[in-house]
């Protein structure tokens, strides 16, 4: 819940103004109709339905699908107001138009992130189907002058008991098109949800399981010819010469594309491309950043630490409870650079004409993505159009419209349609990356071993400052602070310190569960830090100080409770848990840790309880958590980007690992029931399992790890 | 197999039954003829290196990554792609039990993965959770969707009628 500039009145507001004027030609694959149906005699009360004569019912998507089954839940939402079946309605990528389908919850911004797509869209769009539903009943009720109170709706029809009479809403979509657009509506009580809560079948997965679905990568315009392309190796570097000879001499080659600081080579097919790329002979200015390693970063914000910054949250004295404290804790954490590492890498396709621009792409801002393009194409922005696409993951990768612009500079030399494709060499080297940080935490303990003071500063990057500058105020952002200041647990004095430091030659981004990806790593370690100084259990610790956050303390028991927390485990395995509040939802994790004499970590089982609020698609809730686990599993134990001589040292899956299959632990998730308004999913188990493991590795060796990755040979034994 | 005698020639190949003629490189990967020359998109690109599946197709009843197999090194086998495996019987059951259990999330990778399961279950019918591990360690899924690919091949296994 980072940003909230435009009101839910003005997104419904701006909905409603479209009235039946909408046109849309972008159509999902797994649409079996042409948009077109529903112009002429269709309905379309709002920029998120509209019902064509013929009954078909097109629901358009303002979230964007990168995995995380939005798709699914967010026509659940539209579907149970509209009293439509999930199997009746197709399904459109929206269009860029931010007054349309801007995220009330991001400043306006049409972005999906920061997994606050449901919180976002659960009013609205509950709204924008009870609008629909209650036109279409006025008109039945008219039709047959009976009062609307006597009518009902139900799978796409509206009947009228007491006669037996009944209307397709395709046949009332004309009649319904010429009412007014009713100022408020009556939404369904939980307690008649026929959808919601239930769990739905993903309405994507049938076109991903049998290769037809279409990601950006997949796009063949008429013509379209493929390039691949080397950025220069040190960032902020230039092309200083090329020799193209042996480039072009290969089969399948048409053209190479010199740009300040990127060569590009166009071919029939990637494989003439990457053979091409490999044949070039290119000479690089570095830049000032042709020296730059990661330490020397690392130095930058250590030594920033030293000195106070801007006060992100303070709460009673901490000095001076930190002086009476009976004992002391102090530790230093970090935790490094990652990339995303979508599986479909970095794409985008771009054909430009005289009289405009046409660009095809997979991207999380399909409004920036086609503003981006407009600016580096020098065209109006309606004269660019962008055809958005699934996402083979985004992750936050896909926030960035880097690669668009890439993608254009590009298509301005080319006469055809290109799809520039990078390389994973290139999508690894060339990410923005999530930010490292550096933490200095502090506790003052009682004598029953609880804190009094707690005292935390830490140095990075903002990502905010960059991506949303009016947000990033006084120094300090909501995004990089959270999961860093409002903790769950009751701490009487606290004082927390942001010091923002933009690393030089390397970009940052947001990154799957952004700032506590950082800060509840450091958190939750520390307060494990802080039970065992107090030699108490890790579980009994933050119970005792969750008095006032009954939601934490709720998870904290059922995962606890599922994961037989205190029942015996074999040498060299041990428990760890952690509590998280982030994205508005409460989670807690118990993770079960093995750690071998070689100091080979194997994670075995995680339990997971979470409190999300209400819960739309179970299934989705839970398959999003067991994937944000094994996201941040394969942080804690491999993900670490580095910098030698100004260069990423990584470049593909052999240097920057994923967990696989053989390493996937056992995931349960455990629901709570409630019926609070919705919290986010995407995110929140990648943040939150990451102590946990670490926690339990300490349960195993007695070893503390407060720098990700995981250090194996720390925790090897001896002999 | 040398690039100089291959460099003109146009190249056979046999994909899900019907022979192809494609005028590429000998050493061109099979993946981009797959994606850019003949327009079966369904086979993804993800590493280039053999090194996450996305690309995974079978020749001969293998699963086989296609990014590093050369267009010159199929001859006469036969290559199936994620386009024509639900007609096989692991296809059919592994695609229809990835739909029972919502394996995906992006999708990306589930192309290879289901090649990679469909092979498994037609050379093994009954795979153990070692055997899953054995042949799926190979693909990699970001996101995560490893609990139910898991679950997703038993279902199908079970679903075979060959219990022991």
């Amino acid at each position: 819940m980072i940003l909230d500039h435009l009101t839910r009145r003005s997104f419904l507001q701006a909905g409603a103004a479209a009235g039946g004027g909408l046109m849309l030609s972008l159509s999902l694959p797994f649409a079996n109709h042409d948009a077109e149906a529903a112009d002429g005699d269709g309905f379309a009360p709002n920029a998120f339905i509209r019902i064509a004569g013929d009954g078909q019912i097109v629901l358009t998507m303002p979230y964007v699908e990168m995995g995380q089954g939005t798709y699914t839940a967010i026509p659940m939402l539209i579907a149970e107001e509209l009293e439509v079946d999930l199997n009746q309605v197709q399904l459109e990528h929206a269009p860029p138009n931010e007054k349309l389908y801007g995220n009330p919850l991001l400043g306006g911004i049409q972005a999906t992130g920061n997994s606050n797509a449901m919180r976002a869209a659960w009013q609205p769009l509950r709204e924008s189907g009870a609008i629909a539903r209650t036109m279409l009943v006025a008109t039945a009720a008219k039709r047959w002058n009976v009062d609307p109170a006597s009518c009902r709706a139900q799978s796409g029809e509206v009947l009228h008991a007491p006669s037996g009479r009944s209307a397709k809403y395709g046949e009332l979509a004309a009649d319904a098109a010429r009412l007014p657009v009713p100022e408020s509506v009556v939404l369904k009580r939980s307690e008649d949800f026929k959808l919601i809560g239930t769990p739905a079948k993903r309405l994507d997965a049938p076109a991903k399981v049998n290769g037809t679905a279409v990601y950006g990568i997949d796009v063949r315009p008429p013509g379209v010819k493929i390039a691949t392309l080397a950025q220069s190796p040190v960032f902020g570097g230039r092309v200083k010469s090329v020799d193209d000879r042996a480039a072009k001499a290969v089969k399948g080659v048409r053209q190479i594309v010199r740009l300040d600081d990127a060569v590009a080579v166009v071919a029939d097919h990637m494989g003439a491309a990457k053979k091409g790329l490999a044949a070039l002979v290119v000479e690089w200015d570095e830049g000032p950043h042709a020296k730059l390693n990661t330490q020397d970063i690392v130095a930058e914000l250590e030594n920033a630490t030293r000195n106070s910054g801007p006060v992100a949250q303070h709460i009673g004295n901490s000095d001076e409870a930190m002086a009476s404290a009976v004992t002391k804790v102090e530790a230093t954490y970090q935790v490094p650079f990652l990339a995303h590492a979508t599986m479909e890498p970095m794409n985008c396709t771009v054909h430009i004409r005289k009289d405009g621009c046409e660009v095809w792409v997979g991207t999380q801002v399909v409004a920036r993505a086609q503003a981006a393009a407009a600016k580096t194409a020098g065209l109006p922005l309606d004269k660019v159009v962008v055809h958005n696409h699934l996402l083979g993951g985004g992750f936050g990768r896909r926030l960035e419209i880097d690669g668009v612009i890439r993608a254009v500079q590009i298509a301005q030399r080319v006469d055809d349609p290109v799809k520039v494709v990078w390389t994973r060499e290139e999508d690894i080297q060339h990410d923005m990356y999530r930010p490292y940080f550096f933490d200095r935490i502090s506790a003052g303990l009682d004598g029953k071993g609880m804190p009094v003071a707690w005292n935390h500063r830490f140095a990075g990057s903002s990502v905010i400052a960059r991506w949303v500058p009016p947000v990033f105020k006084d120094g300090l952002d909501p995004d990089t602070t959270e999961g860093a200041i409002d903790l769950v647990y009751a701490l009487p004095n606290m004082h927390v310190e942001y010091l923002r430091v933009e690393p030089p030659g390397i970009p940052t981004a947001f990154w799957r569960s952004v700032g506590p990806s950082h800060n509840v790593f450091v958190t939750e370690s520390f307060l494990d830090e802080l039970a065992a100084a107090a030699k108490q259990d890790p579980v009994a610790y933050r119970r005792a100080l969750l008095d006032k956050s009954p939601r934490a303390k709720g998870v904290l028991e059922l995962a606890a409770e599922k994961a037989g927390w205190g029942q015996p485990l074999p040498r060299g395995v041990g428990r760890g848990v952690s509590v998280q509040f982030a994205f508005a939802t409460y989670m807690a994790h118990v993770a079960e840790v093995e750690v071998s004499r070689d100091g080979a970590v194997r994670v075995r089982r995680v339990v997971c309880a979470v409190d999300c609020g209400t819960v739309v698609n179970p299934d989705t809730v839970q398959a999003q958590i067991q994937g944000a686990v094994i996201f941040g599993i394969t942080a804690a134990l491999y993900g670490e980007i580095t910098l030698k001589d100004g260069r990423v040292e990584q470049t593909n899956f052999d240097t920057y690992q994923m967990l696989r299959m053989n390493e996937a632990p056992a995931i349960e998730v455990h629901i709570v029931q409630s019926s609070e308004p919705p919290g986010g999913m995407g995110e929140p188990g990648t943040s939150a399992i990451v102590p946990a493991v670490t926690n339990a590795i300490f349960a195993a060796t007695g070893k503390r790890l407060r720098k990700l990755p995981i250090d194996t040979t720390a925790l090897k034994q001896p002999g | 197999m040398t690039s100089e005698w291959a460099f003109d020639m146009a190249t056979t190949i046999k994909i899900n039954g019907v022979d192809r003629t494609v005028d590429v490189d000998g050493d061109t990967p099979l993946l981009w003829v797959l994606r850019d020359v003949l327009g079966m998109t369904g086979t993804k690109f993800g590493c280039g290196m053999a090194l996450c599946g996305a690309c995974t197709v079978h020749i001969d009843g293998a699963a086989t990554r296609s990014c590093i197999t050369t267009i010159d090194s199929i001859g006469t086998s036969e290559i199936t792609t994620i386009e024509a495996i639900g007609a096989t019987p692991a296809g059919a059951k592994i695609q229809r039990a990835w739909l029972d259990r919502e394996v995906v999330q992006c999708g990306y990778c589930q192309s290879g993965q289901i090649m990679s399961a469909s092979a498994l279950l037609a050379s093994n019918p009954k795979p153990t959770d070692v055997d899953i591990d054995d042949a799926m360690s190979g693909n990699i899924c970001r996101c995560g969707t490893y609990v139910r690919i898991r679950e997703a091949i038993k279902e199908a296994a079970q679903s075979s009628g060959q219990r022991g």
